[in-house]
């Protein structure tokens, strides 16, 4: 192992780490803890300038306010018809796409999997003009399908890579062995695979439930109001109406950041697995 | 890039006025907006009144949160043109005029004697001879002051006719040895330094250069230009430091808490100095001080407008309510609902805001003429170059000569000589 | 194709040829709903965006629905190179890429300080992960409170320390650092992660070996440990690399490209020139989108390649 616990060294350092730890935490979330702070902070407060003394008292009534007197709610809702519709979308598409890769030794196999995965690394801004026009001739600008829909296409790269090698380290031989059988291919991919793909698809799903929760290029892009924004664009929007208004910047931005974090939280083995992916071999 | 859903939405959407209209036998003229909610429910009175007046019309009026309008409108124009849309005079109506999507509406000037009673606004609303905009609202430019500021630092308040140059100055260096900017602004968003760099050369060439300047008829480096900075630069030093990194409302509490003492604004600022605890008592108005003596003194003062789109459905029953609209009765109800200056000068403002008549005085006493402001007089390309020199100029006064041959270049380029 | 042969050897024949064909199709109907979004949303831009940067377009059609724009040659790249905000852009983009590689040790170093079994470890490790989880949205208007004039704590920090506070975000050759600080924040934390889980991976009789033979610290962590982490080290290279060629979110939230232009970088100049409000210059964002296309071309085709080295040595 390395570093050498720390168990093995003397009394001192033990100490010495164990005071550490919790130091550099609070150090590392240091402008996360004050965000979290001020959301809690009086508007009289900020207004007397107080930004980082004793708060005079506990604020819930900012959280109220932003879920009563703006769109906010509203918001969070139009991430999850954007969101969840994206991961299903996403992970059904990349399970084909990946089995089909990893599976069948076709000629053009190399190529289409090495497309997938470079058109993953494509920068947004090549497609941007193309895509928001095109989403605005079928009619589907400023809606949470228009979105879904490309987020469902990008992701696909990404997916498929990751499922296309989750698949490959599947024993071949069950493959092989259906296949004697005489068992159709789809049911090989229905009723051997899938069952076998839990694991990637519970990190997958975590993993792209966080990346479009938080995509805020292509919400700028393809929708505009408060009917489709996604919580990420209406924060923008919202932030340049709540000028000067921290106390209520700082409550819309932890709102905005507890989906993920909850997601996180509970699914966190399947997230590290999703992102770390190939980080070891 | 060639539409295919559109004559099928234009199908549906037609089949839906039909019915509609069929229902209430009325003829439909659709109208989007941007309005805040204020000048959203006097526009609905407005329609009100229209309405019953016109007991055949139903205006049908969509509004658009205001940001996102500046965006849909060019969605809209083409894929579902309503009859009347909101928009802006000048320079900033010229991409819909040249793509065909507003169209000519002299006829409705001429029928109703609009070039007299709304000649100020006669140049913004033309292009190429032709009349494509119904102004119906605009507001004054000027100088907001703090009398408590004033009054802190012991300099003496000014009248709403003003001071001098020199005088406004020597207050300044009164304001800095209290610790109080004289000038504030919150350029973030860039076009706060506009108004300030508008009228600085408004005030040092008069409204003709100025006016060519935004039209890139102008050089940068031209002596005039020149004078511009340098009486820009005499200001620099007393303007709120890193107004860069915030936006026109912090300015705003800057300036309510009296921690500056002048702030060069539109008059939609008003409303937020008096929710900041600002009243007519301590706030006060007066016009940008004359650099150069004798110049016909021009001012400010954007002017928002309808316009008659290309693909209307009902042309004729929406020129019957431009008319409405571009009359003295109609925009005196709006504008005094609105706080805003009626561009039609048969109509009348209300006396008891000191605001507006300073406002509606500065502008009707004006000789030299009305600009737009600085993004809607020049090409928007242009604009934003321009707006990121005066802002560069205002923090690193130093750099006036890349600033000018940037802008120098910029003008090449966007008007080849 | 060999293992298709293999099996069906025994099969009568006529079943084989179906098997066959079912065999040479069934990848293509597996792939075809893939590849169909894939190839409309993202190969297909791509080709219209690469044309389309040799027009002139505002953006708009015309009453009938027609395309407005002109063809105007190679003019959107040849005023590239005289533009002075796409040199700054490209400059910022050089400064995001060799800054944002400060992520790679830092990272490191936390996920050694880390890697401990004592009580809570897994708490710690996933706190000090948060702030990759969070959306860059957020990061920026945290960040942004924090270098606030007047009253936020860098602001204040600085103040006190030299007496005069520095509005970072105000500060034309501060801006873009400052910006960049915001970004590491999250992009420390991923690769944390991916170092966390390769030293969990690290051989442990090699390092015993190691240590037997006396090798400590630096050394240790030089010879021994950083080879065995050279696939965490890969990954995490490129999606710094992404990262920090993709920093759009941050500069929008916190200075919109300001103070005059001098925090923009490519992804940000191509949005303001497309979709700005100021812009509408279609085919002029297109060409400044192939240029940052391009460069990333550099990147992903040196990913492609060692994939395929893998993949063929397998």
């Amino acid at each position: 192992m390395f570093p050498r616990p720390i168990q093995q060294s003397g009394k001192g350092a033990q100490w010495l780490y164990t005071i550490a730890l919790p130091i550099a935490l609070l150090l590392w979330l240091f402008p996360l803890l004050g965000v979290a702070l001020t959301s809690l902070r009086p508007a009289s407060d900020l207004a007397q300038g107080n930004y980082f003394g004793m708060p005079s008292g506990i604020a819930w009534e900012n959280y109220v306010f932003i879920f009563t007197e703006t769109p906010i709610g509203q918001y969070m809702v139009n991430s999850l018809w954007v969101t969840i519709p994206t991961v299903i979308g996403a992970v059904s598409l990349s399970l084909m796409t990946g089995f089909a890769l990893a599976v069948y030794g076709f000629r053009a196999n190399i190529l289409v999997f090495f497309m997938f995965v470079a058109g993953n690394f494509v920068p947004f801004q090549i497609l941007m003009v193309p895509v928001r026009d095109m989403t605005l001739q079928l009619g589907m600008y400023d809606t949470w399908y228009g979105l879904a829909l490309f987020h469902i296409a990008f992701q696909t790269g990404f997916c498929t890579l990751f499922m296309r090698n989750f698949i490959k380290a599947l024993p071949y031989e069950l493959i092989e062995a259906a296949r004697v059988e005489g068992v159709s291919e789809w049911r090989i991919f229905w009723y051997i695979v899938l069952p076998l793909m839990r694991p990637a698809i519970a990190a997958l799903s975590v993993l792209v439930f966080t990346f479009i929760w938080n995509d805020f290029f292509w919400a700028t892009v393809l929708t505009q109001g408060v009917d489709s924004q996604p919580i990420t664009a209406g924060l923008s929007s919202l932030n340049g109406q709540w000028i000067a208004q921290w106390h209520l910047v700082s409550a819309g931005s932890i709102l905005a950041a507890l989906p993920p974090v909850a997601m996180f939280f509970l699914m966190q083995k399947h997230f590290i697995a999703g992102l770390t992916l190939g980080a070891v071999k | 890039m060639v539409h295919k859903k559109t004559g099928a939405l234009a199908l549906v959407a037609a089949l839906l006025l039909s019915t509609s209209a069929f229902a209430q036998d009325k003829r439909v003229v659709t109208w989007n907006a941007d309005y805040d909610p204020i000048p959203l429910a006097a526009a609905e009175a407005l329609i009100a009144d229209f309405e019953a007046a016109n007991p055949e019309i139903d205006v049908q009026l969509t509004n658009f949160d205001h940001e996102a309008y500046k965006n849909a409108i060019r969605n809209f124009l083409t894929a579902d043109p309503p009859d009347l849309a909101n928009w802006y005079a000048a320079n900033r109506m010229r991409p819909f005029v040249e793509a065909g999507l507003f169209a000519d509406i002299s006829d409705v000037w001429a029928a109703n004697g609009l070039t007299e009673a709304l000649a100020a606004s006669v140049p913004s609303s033309t292009i190429d001879g032709k009349q494509y905009a119904i102004p119906y609202t605009y507001y004054q430019w000027g100088i907001y002051y703090n009398r408590d500021a004033y009054a802190a630092a012991g300099v003496e308040v000014p009248g709403p006719e003003g001071v001098n140059w020199e005088t406004f100055l020597a207050n300044c260096e009164k304001f800095k040895a209290a610790s109080i900017d004289c000038v504030t602004t919150g350029s973030s968003a860039l076009w706060p330094v506009a108004g300030v760099f508008d009228y600085v050369s408004l005030r040092t060439n008069g409204y003709q250069f100025h006016s060519d300047l935004a039209a890139g008829k102008v050089s940068w480096t031209s002596p005039e230009a020149r004078a511009v900075f340098e009486n820009l630069g005499k200001l620099q030093p007393y303007v709120t430091e890193n107004h860069a990194a915030i936006d026109w409302q912090d300015a705003a509490a800057i300036f309510v808490q009296g921690k500056a003492a002048n702030y060069v604004m539109g008059n939609f600022a008003v409303g937020v100095f008096k929710e900041g605890g600002m009243t007519n008592d301590n706030l006060g108005f007066m016009v940008f001080p004359e650099i150069t003596p004798g110049l016909d003194r021009a001012e400010e003062a954007p002017t928002d407008t309808i316009h008659l789109t290309s693909g209307a459905k009902n042309p004729d029953d929406a020129k019957t309510f431009l008319a409405y609209m571009a009359g003295a009765e109609a925009q005196s109800k709006w504008n005094a609902a609105v706080g805003q200056l009626p561009t039609n000068k048969n109509a009348t403002v209300d006396p008891a805001d000191p605001f507006l008549t300073a406002g509606f005085e500065a502008l009707s006493t004006s000789t030299g003429g009305i600009a737009q402001f600085w993004d809607r007089d020049a090409d928007a390309e242009y604009a934003k170059a321009g707006m990121e020199g005066f802002q560069q100029f205002l923090v690193q006064p130093e750099e006036l000569e890349a600033i000018l041959e940037r802008l120098e270049q910029t003008r090449l380029r966007l008007f080849p000589q | 194709m060999a293992n298709a042969s293999d099996t069906v050897t025994a099969a009568p024949v006529r079943r084989a040829a179906g098997r066959w064909n079912q065999r040479t199709l069934a990848p293509w109907l597996f792939l075809a709903p893939g590849l169909f979004m894939f190839g409309v949303y993202v190969l297909w831009p791509i080709i219209q965006s690469i044309t389309l940067s040799f027009y002139d377009w505002n953006g708009l059609y015309n009453q009938d629905g027609e395309f407005t724009g002109t063809f105007v040659g190679t003019r959107n790249y040849s005023e590239l190179m005289t533009d002075p905000a796409f040199e700054t852009s490209l400059w910022n983009n050089l400064k995001w890429l060799v800054l944002y590689m400060a992520a790679l040790p830092i990272g490191l170093f936390i996920a050694i300080f880390l890697n401990q079994t004592v009580r809570g470890m897994r708490l710690y490790k996933s706190l000090f992960f948060f702030p990759f989880v969070i959306s860059q949205v957020v990061v920026g208007l945290i960040f942004a409170w924090f270098y606030a004039p007047n009253f936020g704590l860098f602001y204040l920090l600085t103040e006190s320390l030299t007496g005069k506070g520095t509005a970072i975000l105000a500060d034309p050759d501060l801006v873009t650092y400052g910006i960049i600080a915001a970004g590491l924040w999250p992009q420390i934390a991923y690769v944390m992660i991916l170092y966390l889980t390769g030293l969990n991976n690290v051989a442990p009789d090699q390092i015993e070996a190691a240590r037997l033979d006396g090798a400590k610290g630096w050394r240790m962590l030089w010879y021994v440990v950083l080879p065995q982490l050279r696939p965490a080290t890969f990954i995490a290279v490129i999606v710094t690399v992404i990262g920090a060629l993709r920093s759009f979110d941050l500069v929008s939230i916190m200075t919109n490209g300001g103070p005059f232009g001098s925090s923009r970088v490519l992804s940000y100049y191509m949005f303001e020139m497309a979709l700005g409000e100021f812009g509408f210059r279609m085919g002029y964002g297109a060409a400044i989108a192939v240029v940052l296309f391009a460069i990333m071309m550099i990147f992903i085709s040196g990913f492609i390649w060692k994939m395929w080295r893998d993949e063929t040595q397998r």
